[in-house]
Formats: C-alpha cells, sequence, structure tokens
C-alpha cells in the first residue's frame, strides 16, 4: 500500500535530503531568492553566481520537510554549469510534469524523479518551491543586467 | 449496535468512506469534526420546510425562522450559563476574536497600554491584539512557558500592572491539549482593571464551559469544532460591556433609525449582527449542543481521556518519538518523530488512511517556544474508539521502517 510512496521516496531522494548538496550560503552570489511556504514551514533561499549568462555557481539554504530539501539538493546538481536560459527552461519543465502536465524529463536527471509528487497532490509545493525559487532568482538578475 | 468503543461511532456517515484502498481513521477532529446523521437531518429538515429570513418580516415563515434562530441563541446561553443578550453569533470563533480587538480594543487601547497575551495562542487570537497594538503604539506581554510546556504562572504574575489593558489567553491550546488556569488569570487581570479575552475553540468540545464562573468577559469559539457546520461563531460579552460597545460592522438589522445624514444602533446584540445572519449554521450548533448533551459530556470526556491517555503512554514509549506537553490533555496531543520531517511522516500516515495535522497549527510563537518548527498533531472526539489510537501507532512503527530511522 505503500507502493506510490516509494515510488517517491527512493533512495537518491533519501540521500539528497540527507546529506544536502551545495549546501550554504554563496558569499559571491548575484543574485539570491528566498521562499517560505507559510502552511507547511518549508524555508529555501537559492544563490546563484552568474558569469556571462551562465550559472557557475549555485548554493541553497533551507529546512523542511524530504521532499522540499531533497528537490533543492537535486536542483543545484542540475542546474550548476547550464546558461540562465536552459535552467528558466528546466524549471518550467519541472513545475509542468509535477503537477501532472506534460512536458520533457531531459536534462532534469535525478530531480525527475520528484515530479512523481504529482501523485501527492498535496506535497507538489513542497517539490517546486525550489525551482519557483531559481525562475525568480534568474529573473531578478537578467532585470539587473538590463 | 456500535462494535467499538466509541460513542455514537454509526452516527457519523463520513467514517465509513476510505481513503485509497484504506478505511479512514480521522484524527483531526481538532481541525473540524464530523456531522452526525441528527445534525444533519435537522439542517435538511429546516431547508426543507420552514426556511426564511429572520426579523424581517411578518410572514408566518420569517417567524417560525426568527423563533428557531432565538431559540438557538437561548440555549447556548444557557448552556455557557450566560443571558441570551449576551451571545452574539458570528462568522466563527476568528470573527469573534477580532470582534472584541475591533470594537472594544479600537475604543480603549491607547498609546503606552499594554496586552498580556500567552505564548500559546491560535494565530486568531494573537493577531487581532499584536495589530491593533502596533497601530495604536500599545505593546505585547507574553506569558511563556515553563520546561514542562505549561505557562509560567510566576513570570505571568509580573506582567499585570497599571498599563494592562487586556488579557488575551486560550483555555485549551490547540497545540498542547493542556487546559490554562483561566480563573486565576483573569482575576489578576481584574485586579488591576483589565478586561479578559478567552478563546475557547478547544474547550467547548471537552470541557463544562461556565462563563459566569470564569468571570471572563469575552469569550469565543466556533461551532464547527463541535459537530456544528462552519461558519457559524459564538462571543460571549458581558452585557454591560456590550452596551458600550460600537457596532462592529454596518447593514441591515443592526440599526434603530436610519436618515439620509446619521443613524442609531439597535440596542442588545442585534447591533453586533449586521446583515442577514448563518441562520442555518445557528439552528445546526443547536442541534449539535442538543445532541451532545444527549450523550452526557461527562461521558464525552472520560471516553476521550482514556482514549489519549493511552495514546500518550504509547507514542511515548516508541524510540525517536517527542511527545510535547504534559497531561491532562483535552482533545489533542502533539509529537514529533527524530529524523522524519512532520509532513512526510503525515504523507506516510495518509497512505495508511490515517488523517492527522501536521505543521505549525496555526500558533507559531508557540512552536517555535516549544524548540520545533513544526509538529504532528492527532486529536480524537466522541466517534474515536481504540482502533483508531492502533493504526496510528502502528502507522507511525510502518513510516519509521520506510525511512529507516532507529
Amino acid at each position: 500500500m505503500l507502493h506510490d510512496l516509494r515510488e517517491l521516496y527512493q533512495a537518491v531522494i533519501l540521500d539528497n535530503a540527507a546529506h544536502p548538496r551545495n549546501q550554504g550560503k554563496l558569499v559571491t552570489a548575484t543574485s539570491d531568492q528566498l521562499v517560505h511556504n507559510p502552511s507547511c514551514g518549508d524555508t529555501i533561499h537559492i544563490y546563484l553566481q552568474v558569469n556571462q549568462g551562465r550559472i557557475v555557481a549555485i548554493q541553497f539554504t533551507g529546512s523542511g520537510c524530504t521532499i522540499s530539501q531533497a528537490s533543492a539538493s537535486l536542483l543545484t546538481t542540475v542546474i550548476k554549469g547550464k546558461t540562465m536560459q536552459e535552467a528558466l527552461t528546466l524549471a518550467d519543465h519541472f513545475s509542468a510534469l509535477a503537477m501532472g502536465q506534460g512536458a520533457p524529463k531531459a536534462g532534469l536527471g535525478d530531480a525527475a524523479i520528484l515530479t512523481q509528487v504529482m501523485q501527492f497532490p498535496t506535497r507538489i509545493k513542497c517539490a517546486t518551491i525550489s525551482w519557483w525559487a531559481l525562475k525568480q532568482a534568474i529573473l531578478t538578475e537578467q532585470e539587473g543586467k538590463v | 449496535m456500535d462494535k467499538s468503543n466509541a460513542l455514537r461511532r454509526s452516527d457519523f456517515p463520513e467514517l465509513t468512506r476510505r481513503i485509497g484502498d484504506q478505511p479512514l481513521t480521522y484524527l483531526d477532529s481538532a481541525a473540524t469534526t464530523l456531522m452526525p446523521t441528527p445534525v444533519l437531518k435537522v439542517l435538511q429538515t429546516f431547508y426543507a420546510t420552514s426556511y426564511a429570513n429572520v426579523h424581517r418580516s411578518v410572514s408566518t415563515l420569517g417567524y417560525e425562522t426568527t423563533n428557531r434562530y432565538e431559540a438557538a441563541r437561548q440555549q447556548v446561553a444557557n448552556w455557557l450559563h450566560a443571558g441570551s443578550d449576551e451571545i452574539i453569533f458570528t462568522a466563527g470563533c476568528t470573527d469573534s476574536l477580532n470582534l472584541v480587538a475591533a470594537t472594544w480594543g479600537r475604543q480603549h487601547l491607547r498609546a503606552g497600554d499594554e496586552v498580556v497575551v500567552s505564548i500559546m495562542e491560535h494565530h486568531s487570537s494573537l493577531l487581532p491584539w499584536q495589530q491593533l497594538a502596533l497601530q495604536v503604539g500599545a505593546k505585547l506581554r507574553f506569558i511563556q512557558l515553563t520546561s514542562e510546556g505549561t505557562l509560567d504562572l510566576a513570570q505571568a504574575r509580573t506582567l499585570f500592572n497599571a498599563h494592562t489593558k487586556v488579557l488575551v489567553l486560550t483555555q485549551v491550546s490547540n497545540v498542547l491539549g493542556c487546559e490554562n488556569p483561566v480563573v486565576k488569570l483573569v482575576k489578576w487581570a481584574h485586579a488591576v482593571g483589565a478586561i479578559a479575552v478567552i478563546d475557547g475553540a478547544q474547550a467547548v468540545p471537552h470541557l463544562a464551559v461556565n462563563v459566569t464562573a470564569l468571570d471572563c468577559d469575552f469569550y469565543a469559539f466556533s461551532g464547527h469544532k463541535l459537530l456544528a457546520p462552519t461558519g457559524i461563531g459564538v462571543l460571549y460579552g458581558k452585557s454591560a460591556l456590550l452596551q458600550q460597545l460600537p457596532p462592529y460592522r454596518y447593514g441591515g438589522g443592526m440599526i434603530a433609525d436610519v436618515s439620509c445624514e446619521t443613524a442609531s444602533w439597535a440596542t442588545g446584540v442585534q447591533k453586533f449582527e449586521a446583515g442577514t445572519p448563518n441562520i442555518i449554521g445557528a439552528i445546526g450548533l443547536a442541534a449539535a449542543l442538543t445532541y451532545l448533551t444527549h450523550i452526557g459530556w461527562q461521558r464525552i470526556w472520560q471516553h476521550e481521556q482514556v482514549l489519549l491517555q493511552d495514546l500518550a503512554m504509547r507514542l511515548a514509549a516508541i524510540p525517536g518519538v517527542t511527545v510535547y506537553g504534559s497531561g491532562p490533555r483535552y482533545g489533542v496531543i502533539s509529537f514529533n518523530l527524530t529524523g522524519v520531517h512532520p509532513h512526510d511522516l503525515a504523507t506516510v500516515l495518509d497512505q495508511l488512511g490515517v488523517e492527522v495535522r501536521a505543521g505549525h497549527h496555526c500558533a507559531e510563537p508557540l512552536v517555535k517556544a516549544l524548540g520545533t518548527e513544526s509538529t504532528v498533531r492527532a486529536s480524537v472526539f466522541l466517534y474515536n474508539d481504540a482502533a483508531d489510537c492502533d493504526r496510528l501507532v502502528e502507522g507511525i512503527k510502518t513510516a519509521k521502517e520506510f525511512f529507516h530511522v532507529a
């Protein structure tokens, strides 16, 4: 009866929540975004360092459930080295998939596992909060350069 | 016949539904209670046979509806040991608490005044006074917790002084389930000339409340926490205080006279009930009180105590589980499982059909004071039984295996 849950909480997800990658404040950040989900208390703060349109460094701080922390951790591993445009596309694809809409999984790596959160409607925000923060941080970065 | 040891379980049709492929284990009554068939039937019969508006018609239907609505007010008054001229029907406990801050608070609170408020308050009890204090330059002073998770009375004693205008206090915490010493704190408030506003949302389903004995100035609760529909609440206020208050909202039904330039207000509680009230909600609340009184408050309380004491012992015996606060508890028990976030635990429980609440329970200052960000809360009412508690305990053990925590 926990089959669907096992599909979501895979070993790589539990590992990323317990041992988050790229965690900590990025002192060289050129843009950052803090997002808080008041209904559950999940907090994610994404820091980006952008150089000539490419995200050369990305880190996060935060607290919350397994899904929110694993999602932020996997996001950083996927996004590091991508251009801002590539990152925005991936963020849109992730959010669409997590809400059960069609989009390509290509480029999302292990983060794609978390799009199975669509089977648990009350937890979708936990998975998408960091991707939303990423998108806002990129838009802020782009506005700053105009 | 009920096979379980729950009281009247078969009166609650929602308990027969399933969550996925699992039977429903409803342990979230502190959020809202399920509706029993007898209350549902009263609502259905009323809508089908005698529905009309109140107080504004010379018709037979209007007369009947007005009588039912005012009889509901009288029933609530009797139940609380108050007068019917002291019972205002509102949209809910939140609305009741906002009414006090918006009328009495705005009339009396000035720069330099102080509001004594417990750290246990639900946001609906804290925020109206926090925001009013910010607007007028008044100050909030918090009653903190002891290490046992009760209100620190020694510290509380030092907060009352000549500047204190209001005590804002929840009778039963919606996170810890403990009952606070309302009578003692109300006395301290009155001794310095302050009024006392009591949030009874989590107390009324589990305690015999006597507002005259509590001697509080205002007492607020919601109908949907004790088997009535949502959207109906009650504010008790001492009649001498209510007479001095300005209206809360303007509209039909709350006036004495209206001209183009000015207006005067209805006397009594009608002054606070602008617009068509929640007629069906009031009638539903009366039906719920009749149903619960018939079963017997003492019997309900004893049943809940058996479940909660058993649950407290069994939860505390699970390695890694932290239970917050200490007994006796009314309705709720909060806990955490080390290494598993409350939302992850609640998701596993949900897959097993066990419906609990996880989060800060709209009491962020309290949850922070407990040294955490969120908890899991299980809450019981008359229709729960020992099997429900078994399924919660088993669910936690399953979650421990699932997340590989020792």
